[in-house]
């Protein structure tokens, strides 16, 4: 690949962040590409130092602010046209019910999917706590001398800290399973303001 | 390594390899290198966020018919690093600490 090429694919897969972010990676890189030509290496050499470009866009795309591509994304072009701002000014109370209530709907989904979280940590809380409870009872009954109730309280005890124990590792599953999700949702975001990679 | 711990070191390094005089994009890399491996993108990221910080300014110059940028180090730019260099000698002396604990296990 040559350095036009390069540059070309960036710009494009680039598109729908803001015009002078897109413009200053450009230079940034065509001065990399530039650099290491005057040390000697050939044109598609110094391009494939660089990286692959889908990589670097990526990574771009991650690392640009979410409210940076919305921003991008909702101010006004100068193609709109008049009749376009008065449709959205005169639109205004039908379409600002509807944004709420998306936004709403998204905040609760989250919502619902933090508090089964929350609810399977209180879980392992509870069988955690059941675990001490059984055992110190199995211990005060076995200083009392009932020796069948100590018996029964300890297996139950022991059984508590089992199923925690396998809880535990479940909650940290669940846990890092929704951050997980959530980066992906972003991510998700992103790809639908910006429009897939066209590279 | 932890996200936020890497980002600071990676700052001071780039403050680091501008210490001694102003220097461009491809040169800061190539410097490092011996040290560590930084790619562009993350070398973009990082120079932005000094420049907005304030611990350095940015210039563009001609070059053999092209424009360059290049990149000087400010005074706060500088005590950044001592205090990195302080901040170290704390972890370096924990460090110490926790590995001593280990010996005598």
């Amino acid at each position: 690949m040559n350095k036009q090429e390069f540059l070309d694919q960036l710009r494009r897969g680039l598109h729908g962040l803001p015009q002078e972010d897109i413009e200053e990676r450009l230079t940034f890189y065509s001065e990399m590409i530039d650099d290491r030509m005057e040390e000697g290496l050939s044109e598609p050499e110094a391009v494939a130092e660089i990286g692959d470009v889908r990589e670097i866009i990526s990574q771009i795309q991650a690392d640009t602010p979410l409210t940076k591509i919305v921003k991008e994304k909702i101010k006004p072009k100068s193609s709109t046209k008049p009749w376009v701002v008065a449709l959205l000014i005169l639109g205004f109370p039908l379409w600002l019910p509807i944004l709420i209530a998306v936004i709403a709907i998204v905040l609760s989904v989250y919502i619902v999917v933090w508090s089964v979280i929350i609810s399977l940590w209180t879980a392992f809380v509870s069988l955690f706590a059941g675990a001490l409870a059984g055992v110190a009872s199995a211990v005060y009954y076995a200083i009392c001398g009932m020796g069948l109730a100590a018996m029964s309280t300890l297996a139950i005890g022991l059984l508590s800290a089992g199923l925690a124990i396998f809880m535990f590792f479940v909650c940290l599953a669940a846990t890092r399973g929704v951050i997980w999700i959530t980066k992906k949702f972003v991510l998700g975001i992103k790809h639908m303001l910006i429009g897939k990679e066209t590279v | 390594m932890d996200i936020q711990l890497k980002r600071g070191l990676l700052d001071v390094s780039v403050l680091a390899a501008i210490k001694d005089g102003e220097s461009y994009g491809y040169k800061i890399i190539k410097d490092m290198k011996p040290y560590l491996e930084l790619s562009e993108s993350t070398l973009y990221t990082i120079l932005k966020r000094l420049e907005t910080a304030g611990m350095l300014t940015v210039r563009s110059a001609e070059h053999d018919g092209r424009l360059r940028k290049y990149y000087r180090i400010t005074d706060s730019g500088l005590r950044r690093i001592e205090e990195f260099k302080e901040d170290w000698k704390e972890i370096l002396s924990i460090y110490r600490f926790v590995v001593k604990e280990e010996e005598n296990e």
